[in-house]
């Protein structure tokens, strides 16, 4: 994953880089021409200032502007394939000398290496732009199951707050508090705690719940579910939807981390949960699974044999 | 304990895993007395299941004495027989309460793999990979029986296992693929594949009134045994006669009213371009399953006729005729078997002398020759038709 910091030096780094190159390519083209083996003729020494010195620049200066910097990450990690490209055919003809074919391999390897160190970059940049944009918009969460039990039975499993974590994955405990009001406490890492405290919004009996954090709560966030009977009297369809704006900083990014990259997949996984609940009792376990459907788990099983003591 | 588990495609150890404890309220422990190799075990064997692991314990078809329930199990106490329905069901969901057990939509805590590949998820099984559920399965000394209150059904002192093992699957499993049917009185029913499934598909379509049962395989022992022990009244060889071609005379051109698909995905079939053609697509996963059973029971089917699928199938198969069945008012009925609703009935049968379903057995062995068990039943050593390990 790399360390923010670590990111934010290998960014700055090749930033930095790319404006020394980009500025020697402009001023000095013949002198970078000789270097990398190529033919030092006025077609070779434009393309060398214009089409590398000019784009090494304003990669660096778009680098360092620190505007869009994974765009302008993305656009060095083309430029050094086309690099390698040319340089490859540099280092591949038989035409040229011996000495300027060795000078292009020398040049492939070290844009090889320049290339990897923008890819690690590149990548990280958009996974944090990613995640900045998902914390600008905020994380929702919808998921729908039918439970095979009448609708006031489910209405009331789900009223009781304090019933909700032991479905959802996401969640430590709810505590009821007066003037239906409660507290609610997410599972956090180490160090930071994820508390707020709710309030019902809008409750009509066997129909719907809705519920959202207090105004001064760090963790803004609501939620809304609602029931309807299957036709037929074969149960309850149960619809939900969840959504949190977390804040910036390092509370944000445990909130992120509470639903993953695929919040729908674990609200519906927490449903399954919840249908086995109030249908069988509990949440079931495997060996495979011996903490019940987990998103997480299903990726990282444990093989289907008694786990020991 | 000593448990038999699949450590990669056709490696199988013995070895000892820690003994298992109750995960749920509902779960009952059962010390392991007769389990037995299963035909679909050998499609985990020959690595065509996904979502198999190193270390998985196999098995879905056991029995045994009960040593220890969940707090919330009334109806089992220690010391009782028990058979084990091989889907686990929690009886309390629509599926189950529909008798469907083997879709029981509570009993799988990985059914978001299932339902990736299937668009729904069907139940959890023992011993059956991860999509189905991550569980533990039988060929153990010990196994745990989640929903014991609803999965493991009591069978009285007196009563051998070899009668009774096969509840938990081939014989249910055998017997609804006849049930599926609809059959009336003068039906001609033609079953694919004389394994032990098929075996038992032809031996209910019998119990439940067929006039004519024809057994469809390649190897002589199986059919001799159709004929002998479950009452075939005709079988084809189809490594000798064409079987659409006999199926057409034997029915005066009618064809069966019903056909029977004890086969499944590692079908064969005798016309070696055909063979390659599945084999290759199956390999470069193109197709996983080999349908051709399947889709010879299509054609072989009288019109307006059931072809009722029971031979485990994994994902896609191709060549798929459709037409057929569309324009001939086939019904395809399918499903892996909902032990369930189908064990007290069939103990019953057992119990009045209708049947024994020890006939099935050829091989006996101790849990620890496992392997080489998987290996001749695969393989048909030694007219290898059922193997019954002791743990």
């Amino acid at each position: 994953m790399g360390g923010k910091d670590n990111t934010r030096r290998l960014v700055n780094g090749i930033g930095l880089f790319s404006l020394g190159l980009g500025t020697a390519q402009l001023v000095a083209p013949d002198a970078v021409n000789r270097m990398i083996g190529a033919e030092n003729g006025p077609r070779n020494r434009a393309l060398q200032r214009w089409l590398g010195g000019a784009r090494e620049v304003a990669a660096g200066v778009g680098i360092e502007s620190r505007r869009r910097p994974a765009a302008w990450m993305w656009t060095r990690v083309t430029g050094d394939l086309l690099d390698l490209g040319i340089l490859g055919a540099l280092a591949g003809s038989p035409t040229r000398p011996r000495e300027a074919r060795r000078r292009a391999v020398i040049g492939t390897t070290a844009v090889m290496g320049v290339l990897a160190a923008d890819l690690i970059a590149a990548r990280r940049l958009t996974r944090r732009g990613d995640e900045l944009a998902a914390r600008r918009k905020g994380i929702e969460a919808t998921g729908w199951i039918t439970v095979n039990r009448p609708v006031p039975e489910v209405f009331a499993f789900w009223q009781d707050f304090e019933n909700l974590p032991r479905f959802m994955a996401h969640l430590e405990s709810v505590r009821s508090l007066d003037g239906g009001r409660s507290r609610w406490q997410a599972a956090a890492p180490p160090g930071v705690e994820l508390v707020w405290e709710a309030e019902v919004s809008d409750q009509r009996i066997d129909e719907r719940i809705a519920w959202r954090s207090l105004a001064d709560s760090t963790v803004a966030n609501r939620g809304e579910v609602e029931f309807r009977p299957v036709p037929g009297g074969r149960g309850t369809e149960v619809r939900v939807r969840l959504r949190y704006d977390p804040p910036a900083g390092k509370l944000g990014a445990a909130v992120a981390k509470l639903f993953g990259e695929a919040p729908d997949q674990q609200i519906r996984d927490d449903l399954r949960r919840f249908k086995q609940v109030l249908e069988t009792g509990e949440v079931v376990r495997s060996e495979g699974s011996p903490e019940g459907t987990r998103t997480r788990r299903l990726v990282a099983q444990r093989p289907a044999q008694p786990a020991g003591s | 304990m000593q448990a038999n588990t699949w450590m990669g495609k056709t490696k199988l150890e013995v070895q000892e895993v820690p003994d298992p404890k109750i995960l749920n309220a509902r779960d009952a422990i059962v010390r392991v007395t007769s389990t037995a190799i299963c035909g679909s075990d050998l499609h985990l064997y020959n690595g065509f299941i996904p979502t198999m692991r190193k270390g998985d314990i196999l098995g879905h078809e056991f029995m045994g004495e009960v040593v220890e329930t969940g707090p919330a199990i009334t109806n089992l106490r220690i010391g009782d027989r028990v058979v084990v329905a091989f889907p686990i069901a929690c009886g309390a969901c629509g599926a189950c309460q529909r008798g469907l057990t083997s879709l029981c939509e509570n009993s799988n805590p990985n059914a978001r793999m299932a339902q990736m590949l299937m668009g729904h998820p069907p139940a959890g099984i023992f011993g059956y990979s991860h999509m189905l559920g991550g569980f533990a399965g039988g060929q153990a000394e010990y196994a745990r029986v989640p929903f014991a209150d609803v999965g493991a059904f009591k069978i009285e002192d007196g009563i051998p296992d070899e009668q009774v093992l096969f509840l938990s699957d081939i014989f249910p499993t055998g017997y609804m693929g006849a049930d599926m049917c609809d059959l009336s009185p003068g039906d001609v029913v033609a079953v694919w594949g004389a394994g032990p499934v098929g075996q038992f598909a032809v031996a209910s379509a019998r119990l439940l009134g067929a006039e004519r049962v024809i057994a469809i395989d390649r190897y002589p022992y199986r059919l001799r045994m159709a004929t002998e022990k479950a009452g075939a009244t005709d079988v084809i060889n189809y490594e000798q006669e064409p079987v659409l071609e006999t199926l057409d005379e034997l029915t005066a051109g009618r064809g069966p009213d019903a056909c029977i698909d004890a086969v499944g995905m590692e079908s064969h079939i005798d016309v070696a371009p055909l063979h390659a053609y599945d084999r290759t697509k199956q390999v470069v996963r193109a197709e996983t399953d080999r349908p051709h059973a399947l889709r010879e029971a299509i054609m072989a089917c009288a019109n307006g006729g059931v072809v009722s699928v029971i031979g485990v199938y994994g994902g896609l198969v191709d060549k798929f005729p459709m037409g057929s069945l569309m324009n001939r008012s086939l019904r395809l009925r399918a499903g892996q078997c909902h032990v369930h609703q189908y064990v007290p009935r069939l103990l019953a049968r057992i119990l009045a002398g209708e049947i024994d379903p020890s006939f099935v057995i050829t091989h006996r062995m101790p849990l620890e020759d496992a392997p080489r068990g998987y290996r001749m039943f695969r393989d048909k050593q030694d007219d290898c038709e059922k193997v019954v390990l002791t743990p």
